[in-house]
């Protein structure tokens, strides 16, 4: 109760603002040309050190992408985007890689001070107890444009046996763990963003989390657009060995530009036996202007494989940013007794767009899988659930429950939800529950007849629509998700 | 005239969609004091709530409403909220996912800011809000849960006036708040405000019965009929129309 209080609070200072997100980082950046053709793979290969095989994965996806068409099946409308008008590597320029937060060129360090992002390792709330202090720490990775900038904690993590570090350092260092799992959850030619992406992705995180380790603290990537005419494509790849525990947040901004940008990227996810993987999103990416001017294109492809028995992948994600959205978290259950859980908020205002749901893969037998979908549509918006939960015959007394409510602002967005079922196995059961509803008037005018003002009413009546989902958030995230939300409407009534 | 401390009312029309509702009140309830409103169903009650109170479906065509001083009807519902004014809904309004203690502080920290008092941190408000609670003899869970959400008809109307308690208004308006209330749970009700009485507490009690009034003793009745107040009198009015019903009144307003 203390969040949603706090988050009245703060909502005056915040939506004065509007995007407080929205400023440029001046820095000097290594730029590679416009364009996209072999050279420019090769070079992105070349500036990240990586040896040959990884190249010659780029060129697989690479030319498996020539071939693809961009999809266009989605509920969302942009004119169309030229692949060769974007440059695909920027980069602070500097020599070697940082060997320490030392060496991170202070610009950049006041910039993720800015975006309130706590990469100085510190000790957290004086006066908590010791024991529990190491718990609520979080390793950060911060990703700037191409390259990752810095990652904490790095030696913490080392004794755990976790590792927690870019992508690209991950090619050089853990070849083979790379190897056997890039690629194997998301394939390369899996839909044309996710080709792309394989084609020329630059950075992200990588985390192996060892049999039977729970992961000391939240692991946490903060991305972060910022060179004009640049896409960002980031790969993140999470494998939790069997018996593992982990925690993942990623948030994510940009800066505000007329024009649109596009991100694309791809995030794979693997759990052994008994593994859990708990992931969670803020992602608050620029979303245009009132005008549906600017904003970032968020063409995503998140997929989690619960290879094995008894395993666990949750996806939590708050969207409330991005001009367009096209994103569907996905778990594919092997495992018997696997679980796969999607918790979504997601907010449109304005002329946001956002198509976005899961899809549930059950194969294991007895394989259960949860979805709770709210969706929050205001101004002239259109926000879309898209769903698939689909039982293969081997996947005996598997289960699924969907609830998908939506939440009408104003009397010009729109709201759909379009689930698909598939069920091959007669034991399977499948529920489906939906609902559409208005911020009625009635309900605003208690909350004002009560004595709070009705941008205070409306984040009230949002925060608890969307109360089932925020409360799966690390709580850190929930605080800043609720200022999120609240922000995100700022003048959707009246 | 801007001298009297209490409502004053004085010709007041409003329309919904066009239709008149109120068609010239005049009412004078002094601060400190109690007035039922009575009167048939469609004679414009919840209406006069609901203008007091701010709600803008109704449209104000004549006349004028002052609180202690100040023009009413200028003001947003939560600048009145602030002066003081309180609806105690007819039907509660549900707001899924919103427990009550976290909307009772939000609400009376508003309030509270809006006078330049400091808030309430969780802690000295759950004491409070606990006091209040077991006074009106509702259950613990009462402040965990979602706002009317799940209430039983007499919950909600208690959790109303669990609101007034906690929120302390000037003028609490109650729209049939009795409704629906056991005979217990309508003494609990009734004391329940009556605790509340005093020089700086005023409340407008609309009713259909007697009943409520003979725990809630006001110190004027009015009665309402087709959007004008046709009778105005002491607490025996009321027993007076329990026995003889609206008929006669009725007959004497045309």
């Amino acid at each position: 109760m203390t969040a949603v209080t706090e988050t009245l609070d703060t909502v005056q200072s915040v939506t004065q603002s509007g995007y407080k997100w929205g400023f440029e980082t001046t820095i000097e950046m290594d730029l590679a040309p416009k364009g996209l053709n072999e050279d420019i793979i090769r070079l992105i290969s070349e500036r990240k050190q990586e040896p040959e095989w990884m190249l010659e994965w780029r060129l697989k996806a690479y030319t498996a992408w020539l071939k693809m068409d961009e999809p266009h099946w989605a509920r969302v409308d942009h004119p169309p985007i030229d692949y060769q008008d974007l440059h695909y590597y920027a980069a602070p320029k500097k020599k070697d890689g940082p060997k320490s937060l030392d060496e991170v060129d202070p610009e950049l360090l006041r910039m993720y001070e800015k975006l309130g992002i706590p990469l100085k390792e510190r000790a957290i709330l004086a006066g908590v107890d010791p024991d529990t202090v190491q718990s609520t720490q979080i390793a950060v990775d911060a990703v700037f444009d191409s390259v990752s900038v810095a990652t904490t904690f790095q030696a913490t993590l080392r004794e755990a046996g976790v590792i927690f570090c870019p992508i690209s350092e991950a090619v050089r260092e853990h070849p083979d763990l790379v190897r056997q799992y890039l690629g194997t959850v998301v394939p390369v030619a899996d839909n044309f963003f996710a080709a792309l992406n394989s084609a020329v992705f630059t950075d992200g995180s990588f985390c192996y989390i060892p049999r039977g380790v729970r992961c000391p603290m939240e692991l946490s990537t903060y991305f972060r657009i910022n060179a004009r005419n640049t896409g960002q494509f980031e790969r993140t790849l999470i494998i939790a060995d069997a018996g593992s525990h982990v925690s993942y947040l990623e948030g994510c901004t940009a800066p505000q530009r007329d024009e649109n940008q596009l991100h694309a990227a791809v995030v794979e996810l693997v759990a052994l036996d008994d593994a859990q993987i708990k992931y969670s999103t803020v992602q608050n990416w620029y979303p245009g202007d009132a005008n549906g001017k600017g904003g970032i294109y968020n063409f995503v492809t998140k997929r989690g494989a619960c290879r094995g028995a008894r395993s666990k992948i949750s996806w939590t994600q708050v969207e409330t940013g991005s001009a367009i959205t096209w994103k569907y978290p996905s778990c594919v259950l092997h495992g018997e007794d696997s679980v796969g859980e999607f918790y979504s908020v997601a907010v449109t205002n304005n002329h946001q767009q956002a198509d976005t749901g899961t899809k549930m893969i059950h194969i294991g037998r007895g394989s259960r899988s949860t979805i709770i979908s709210k969706g929050i549509s205001a101004g002239k918006s259109n926000n879309t659930y898209r769903g698939l939960v689909r039982m293969l015959p081997s996947a005996g007394n598997a289960r699924n429950f969907t609830q998908c409510d939506s939440l009408l602002i104003g009397d010009q967005s729109g709201a759909h939800t379009v689930p698909y079922i598939e069920s091959r196995n007669p034991t399977a059961k499948v529920e489906h529950e939906a609902t559409t509803s208005k911020i009625a008037d009635d309900q605003l005018f208690y909350c004002r007849q009560r004595g709070l003002s009705e941008e205070d009413a409306v984040s009230l009546i949002v925060n608890g629509f969307c109360k089932d989902v925020l409360k799966e958030l690390p709580m850190e995230f929930a605080v800043e998700a609720q200022k999120l939300l609240a922000v995100s409407l700022e003048g959707s009534v009246g | 005239m801007l001298d009297f401390r209490g409502l004053n009312i004085q010709g007041l029309a409003a329309a919904i969609n066009d239709k008149p509702i109120l068609k010239g009140i005049d009412l004078k309830l002094p601060q400190g004091e109690v007035h039922a409103l009575m009167g048939p169903n469609g004679s414009g009650k919840s209406t006069l709530g609901y203008v007091l109170s701010g709600r803008d479906d109704f449209e104000v065509t004549a006349g004028s409403v002052t609180f202690n001083g100040v023009d009413l009807l200028d003001m947003q519902p939560e600048q009145r909220a602030a002066a003081g004014v309180f609806l105690a809904f007819q039907a509660p309004i549900e707001l899924p996912g919103v427990n009550n203690a976290n909307f009772l502080r939000t609400a009376l920290n508003a309030v509270r800011r809006a006078h330049g008092e400091s808030e309430l941190d969780a802690v000295q408000f759950l004491k409070l809000a606990r006091a209040e609670t077991k006074r009106l003899a509702m259950p613990d869970d009462t402040l965990k849960r979602n706002v009317n959400v799940g209430f039983s008809g007499g919950e909600k109307k208690r959790n109303e006036v669990l609101q007034v308690a906690i929120l302390r208004p000037k003028l609490a308006i109650l729209d049939e708040t009795d409704s629906g209330l056991d005979i217990d749970a309508l003494k609990i009700v009734a004391d329940g405000v009556n605790a509340l009485r005093g020089p700086d507490f005023s409340a407008l009690v609309i009713t259909h019965h007697q009943r409520l009034l003979e725990h809630l003793v006001p110190n004027r009745v009015h009665v309402l009929a087709d959007g004008r107040i046709v009778r105005s009198g002491g607490p025996e009015l009321a027993r007076e129309l329990e026995k003889s019903g609206y008929a006669g009144l009725m007959a004497e307003a045309v």
